[in-house]
């Protein structure tokens, strides 16, 4: 029973949706710590906010949204049976999602140098309110991270296929799920970099 | 397996003789048919009951007499702490879905399998890997775990022992029955076969399809909750911890918007279970089928807005207290909605008290009893004399042993012949569910009286007053445990010498009992056409109202 006897697209689509569901919800949990703990300290989230680096919060939700972009476009010519058009547009989303993390990894690697980490001498100086706020920096921005790596890893995996028409015109409804998994990192990030970077 | 003695009275061959890229044990872990899948969770989680129910039975022990009878106070946290989350997670939770709701609901439904068999068989690998694990954190770096089954902040972010390795384990499970509810609605909404319409979906099915809503909307929260105490452990971030300005209150928010709607991913399976039984042994239709459906979905959506009512006296605000508390008593509707539809089913039907029927009867008893009792704690006063009692004990045993276990065991009698093609001795059987009935109710019974008169839940000693409950409570579960191991034997002894069960010998009315006993590989040769509904027995053949 190993193979797969149906193709069913609209099956296929409400499985990934309901996974996205999860994701969603798993970081609902998070959202509701976020907001719990900014209604009780408004003004030291406020504060702490205004540390954060919003260029380069903005560089990044400029290249998550471009990659989401080629991601869509990849899919599209996959429909359309361009190969090399959709192998490209795959590349370019596969980088993107990289230039995002090594941004990430700069961004964090400044708060480090500074001597901002969960639990650091430095951080327990602060108020509690930063404290939380620096809390739910790191955990949130950091599941996120592990989102987009996974989804590196996903589209990386997906190129092959393409490349070796695995995945072709009439048949490409993991490219399509996978768009959708690249589609809901991104929204999350669209939610955390306001939430985090903008509320100064 | 049973495959040599098993002879097909269907033309072809059966799951068991089924040949697939493997053999021997291979031919099961990696076998993708949502059969074999089935009796793989089966066999685990009976392994897991045995484990949890022994872990149980030293705990009654230990209670016996005031004072040390048999263990150290940190074992028995220990202990108990095991019980609850073998019982829970690796036993209750994947319950009747897992098991009984792999192997039928494809058949129930007309398919020939679920949606996605290979994520199907991920499940399993990520339930077993998570039991694995668990078994691991007894044995490795700081022992095993002390924090009760909940993991309540901030002690399981401070004490010792091995949480970290343990919640991940539970992390593993609970992505196992996100798989396995994300794959059956997939399976419910696409794979039906022609006619089966909505209204003419076995009421199993229908459990089903409520419960995997509740595993794919409340499970991540546990998800992110367990990982955080993870973090916490190992990073300090300080979201629980009020020294960094953390509320250990959050934790429990968060725990119990996952774990109260757990409470009905358990049951709800099971009422199904029960509404596929009741109309087979009064051999009449369904008395309220939309009602038992549609109140399948109402306690789905009314659960998992109740979890404060675990949290009456830890701190939240009076305004949430009689909110949850209000929601509380709602959902005791849908739950009486389909008591007293399975009662005025069987009112008047010629009633055949087999095995699977006395189980669900029992089933209706007990429920009713640890359903009462909720409604009782879901008042705020007597909640506060009640919270972390005996009582509380009694209460969630009657539901989830008598409740969700017997419809388990209900469900085993009931499509044992279907499953392995043999029947077992039904006089041994019904012996064994009167032991076991007895057996239940000694041991459970008197904690309502402790819990009542005061005595405290996870206490390792106890006043002497105490002494008499916990003793016929402990001889209680001697006599349970008796009904057990009778009941295991003689269905083992079936599973080897029984005599071979016919395809229908209930004379159920659903498409399983159409099918060949132990079904064969793809469970039909052609797609069945539907043209009625699920519950149709003899002389009530007419037209169908349901549509």
């Amino acid at each position: 029973m190993s193979d797969e006897r149906h193709r069913d697209y609209a099956g296929a689509k409400i499985g990934m949706w309901l996974f996205l569901f999860t994701e969603i919800l798993l970081f609902g949990g998070m959202f509701l710590l976020y907001s719990v703990y900014r209604l009780k300290h408004p003004q030291d989230f406020h504060n702490a906010a205004g540390e954060l680096n919003t260029i380069i919060g903005a560089l990044n939700t400029l290249i998550l949204i471009t990659s989401s972009l080629t991601m869509a476009l990849s899919i599209s010519a996959t429909q359309k049976g361009h190969k090399k058009l959709s192998t490209l547009f795959l590349v370019l989303t596969i980088l993107l999602g990289t230039a995002f993390l090594v941004d990430k990894y700069f961004e964090w690697g400044a708060k480090f140098h500074h001597g901002i980490y969960p639990n650091s001498p430095e951080l327990l100086t602060y108020t509690k309110g930063k404290v939380l706020f620096y809390g739910l920096y790191f955990v949130m921005t950091g599941f996120h991270g592990l989102h987009v790596l996974i989804g590196v890893l996903i589209l990386s995996v997906m190129l092959v296929l393409v490349m070796k028409t695995k995945i072709h015109k009439t048949d490409f409804i993991k490219l399509e799920n996978s768009g959708l998994y690249w589609h809901m990192v991104d929204i999350i990030w669209i939610f955390l970099f306001p939430l985090f970077y903008l509320i100064t | 397996m049973a495959d040599e003695a098993v002879v097909s009275n269907y033309a072809g061959i059966s799951f068991y003789e089924e040949k697939g890229r493997y053999s021997g044990l291979l031919s099961w872990v990696f076998s993708t048919n949502h059969k074999r899948i089935g009796l793989l969770y089966l066999i685990s989680m009976l392994t897991f009951f045995a484990t949890g129910v022994f872990l149980g039975l030293l705990l009654r022990l230990e209670l016996i007499a005031p004072g040390k009878t048999i263990m150290e106070p940190q074992t028995y946290n220990a202990i108990f702490t095991l019980h609850g989350v073998i019982m829970i997670f690796l036993f209750i939770i994947p319950g009747l879905a897992a098991p009984f709701g792999n192997f039928f609901l494809p058949i129930l439904i007309g398919a020939k399998d679920v949606f996605f068999p290979r994520l199907n068989l991920l499940s399993w690998w990520l339930f077993i890997s998570g039991a694995i694990l668990a078994i691991i954190s007894l044995f490795t770096r700081g022992g095993p775990i002390d924090t009760g089954w909940t993991f309540y902040a901030p002690y399981s972010i401070k004490t010792g022992t091995n949480v970290s390795l343990a919640v991940f384990a539970v992390f593993l499970i609970g992505f196992s029955s996100i798989l396995t509810g994300l794959n059956f609605l997939t399976t419910i909404h696409r794979l039906r076969a022609p006619g089966m319409k909505w209204l003419r979906l076995p009421l199993f099915v229908w459990s089903l399809y409520a419960t995997g809503w509740i595993q794919i909307l409340a499970t991540p929260i546990i998800g992110i909750t367990l990982l955080l105490v993870i973090l916490e452990r190992f990073f300090g971030v300080g979201f629980f911890d009020p020294a960094k300005g953390g509320d250990p209150i959050l934790y429990q928010h968060l725990f119990w918007i996952y774990s109260h709607p757990a409470v009905y991913i358990m049951i709800i399976p099971a009422m199904g279970v029960i509404s596929e039984i009741i109309p087979v042994f009064a051999r009449k239709t369904i008395f309220g089928y939309k009602a038992i459906a549609f109140s399948s979905l109402a306690i789905a959506l009314v659960g998992s807005l109740v979890w404060g009512h675990h949290m009456f006296v830890s701190g939240q605000s009076y305004t949430a207290d009689w909110i949850f508390s209000l929601l509380t008593f709602l959902v005791a509707i849908p739950s009486g909605i389909k008591v007293f539809n399975w009662v005025a089913t069987l009112y008047k039907g010629s009633i055949e008290l087999a095995t699977p029927l006395l189980y669900a009867l029992s089933f209706i008893f007990l429920f009713s009893i640890g359903g009462l009792s909720g409604v009782i704690q879901s008042a705020l006063a007597v909640n506060v004399h009640l919270h972390d009692t005996y009582w509380i004990v009694a209460h969630f045993h009657y539901v989830m042993f008598g409740g969700a276990g017997f419809a388990f065991f209900a469900a085993l009698h009931h499509w044992f012949p279907k499953m392995f093609g043999r029947m077992y001795n039904r006089r041994r059987a019904k012996w064994a569910w009167f032991i076991l009935f007895i057996g239940f109710n000694t041991l459970y019974l008197p904690m309502f009286i402790l819990g009542w008169q005061g005595m405290p839940r996870r206490y390792y000693d106890y006043l002497p007053q105490f002494h008499t409950g916990h003793l016929i409570s402990t001889i209680g579960s001697w006599i349970l445990v008796s009904g057990l191991i009778l009941m295991f034997a003689n269905l083992i002894h079936a599973f080897f010498k029984g005599v071979k069960a016919d395809n229908n010998p209930w004379g159920g009315s659903t498409l399983e009992w159409q099918i060949a006993s132990p079904p064969p590989p793809d469970n039909f040769d052609q797609i069945p056409l539907i043209e009625h509904g699920p519950y149709i027995f003899g002389t009530q053949i007419f037209a169908d109202s349901r549509g």
